[in-house]
């Protein structure tokens, strides 16, 4: 290939890449503001169901408050924790916390808490168990998540926080017990990580939005 | 490639060298995403957009792009409709957008999509490739709908279940005649038996044809 050639070729290449680059450009500004509007829906409406029964007003997903590693919450990634108020009172928190002994995956759920230390709901936010068996800790799938509503650290005794099969007062799943287990064992984690710091919680100042 | 009317090419994608069936390319969404039929349509739209664009760009650009540098070319049109088709789902099918996951993205990596650019688009008119495109898009697109409602019906016994990502409400969300079904289905070994069955299937109603000819 001669000089020229190449540099024909060239010139072919960084054209075609300019023009794709323009295409890619123009559909991102085009669909940016729709995209956040959805990922901020999404995420106010995926925290709605756990936090069933409580009267507050804003947006919960402003006042979030992010855990760097290491903490005591469950998982090894960042933890986090949305507070909720009423009144310019706090009422209640959620925190999206990681299950890191399931049966395939990270379990990542959402735990909301009142501020007296009763679970107003829990939902599975992502996981990858089996379908079927696992996935029944899905609110969709089963009603399985509903026992933990109400509970709280002294409903049941620390003791009773496992699984049947474990000595515990929770139902487990026809056909998996890791998937169960894991799960309760991170809702305790959480309960007992906000029993222990409460108040620092509502204290902090609000993460910034960082992406 | 012989030539042939715009009709005898969608034929051609969609039966007589369907990219799944006969071909057997692209398996890897194919097998991956088709637990339901709606998933199943989602991905398969999305690929026939994309194979058909690619096809059109592929075409229309054939006469200036020398042979060296014609796979790194259909890998950059390639990679950018596939951005934006992904950004369009993303801001107007988000919930079907999440569950397809990692698969829209990864049309890129769809062979039926090179291939049809190398041994169609690079050779033909834009007209020819956009056909060529259509036929085999909805060849990949109807076997994967086909896979899809096979897997969701025998395996959860249910049909067009997670309809509401598509029409946006909650109000229908599918037909549901059962609370459990043949769970293996579902898996991914599911996935196997019932494209080998769609392969069965259309190699004996090709044959009963050949022999009816005769």
């Amino acid at each position: 290939m001669g000089e020229q050639t190449i540099i024909k070729t060239g010139a072919t290449l960084a054209v075609i890449a300019a023009i794709c680059t323009t295409l890619v450009a123009a559909t991102y500004q085009l669909t940016r503001d729709r995209i956040v509007a959805n990922e901020k829906a999404l995420l106010e409406q995926s925290l709605q169901p756990a936090l069933a029964g409580t009267a507050y007003e804003g947006n919960v997903s402003e006042s979030r408050l992010v855990i760097q590693p290491p903490h005591d919450l469950p998982g090894n990634d960042a933890a986090l924790i949305y507070r909720v108020y009423a009144q310019d009172k706090p009422v209640a928190a959620l925190f999206a916390v990681t299950a890191r002994d399931g049966f395939s995956g990270l379990i990542r759920i959402l735990v909301g808490v009142t501020f007296d230390g009763t679970i107003t709901g829990a939902r599975i936010l992502q996981h990858r168990e089996t379908p079927g068996l696992g996935d029944k800790i899905e609110s969709a799938k089963s009603d399985w998540i509903f026992q933990f509503d109400g509970r709280s650290m002294g409903n049941p005794e620390a003791t009773g926080w496992a699984i049947r099969n474990d000595g515990g007062e929770f139902d487990q799943l026809t056909g998996a017990s890791v998937t169960p287990r894991a799960v309760v064992g991170a809702i305790r984690d959480t309960l007992l990580y906000f029993d222990a710091h409460r108040d620092e919680i509502f204290a902090a100042e609000s993460s910034e939005d960082s992406k | 490639m012989t030539s042939g009317g715009f009709f005898e090419r969608l034929q051609t994608g969609l039966w007589k060298d369907n990219p799944g069936l006969v071909q057997l390319l692209g398996l890897c969404p194919l097998l991956a995403v088709t637990t339901t039929l709606v998933n199943g349509f989602g991905l398969g739209v999305a690929t026939l957009v994309v194979i058909t664009c690619s096809n059109a760009l592929v075409s229309a650009t054939r006469r200036w792009i020398r042979q060296e540098i014609r796979i790194p070319i259909y890998v950059l049109i390639i990679a950018s409709l596939v951005t934006c088709i992904e950004l369009m789902f993303k801001a107007w099918f988000p919930a079907l957008d999440r569950s397809l996951g990692i698969f829209i993205p990864l049309i890129v990596t769809n062979c039926a999509i090179v291939a049809r650019a190398e041994i169609f688009a690079s050779r033909n008119s834009v007209g020819a490739s956009i056909a060529d495109g259509l036929g085999m898009g909805a060849g990949f697109a109807l076997l994967l709908m086909a896979i899809g409602a096979f897997r969701e019906l025998v395996g959860q016994a249910s049909i067009l279940s997670g309809i509401g990502m598509l029409t946006g409400s909650e109000a229908f969300n599918g037909f549901s005649f059962a609370d459990n079904g043949f769970l293996l289905a579902i898996l991914p070994p599911g996935a196997f038996f019932a494209l080998a069955l769609a392969v069965a299937l259309k190699n004996s109603i090709d044959r009963r044809r050949h022999r009816e000819r005769r």
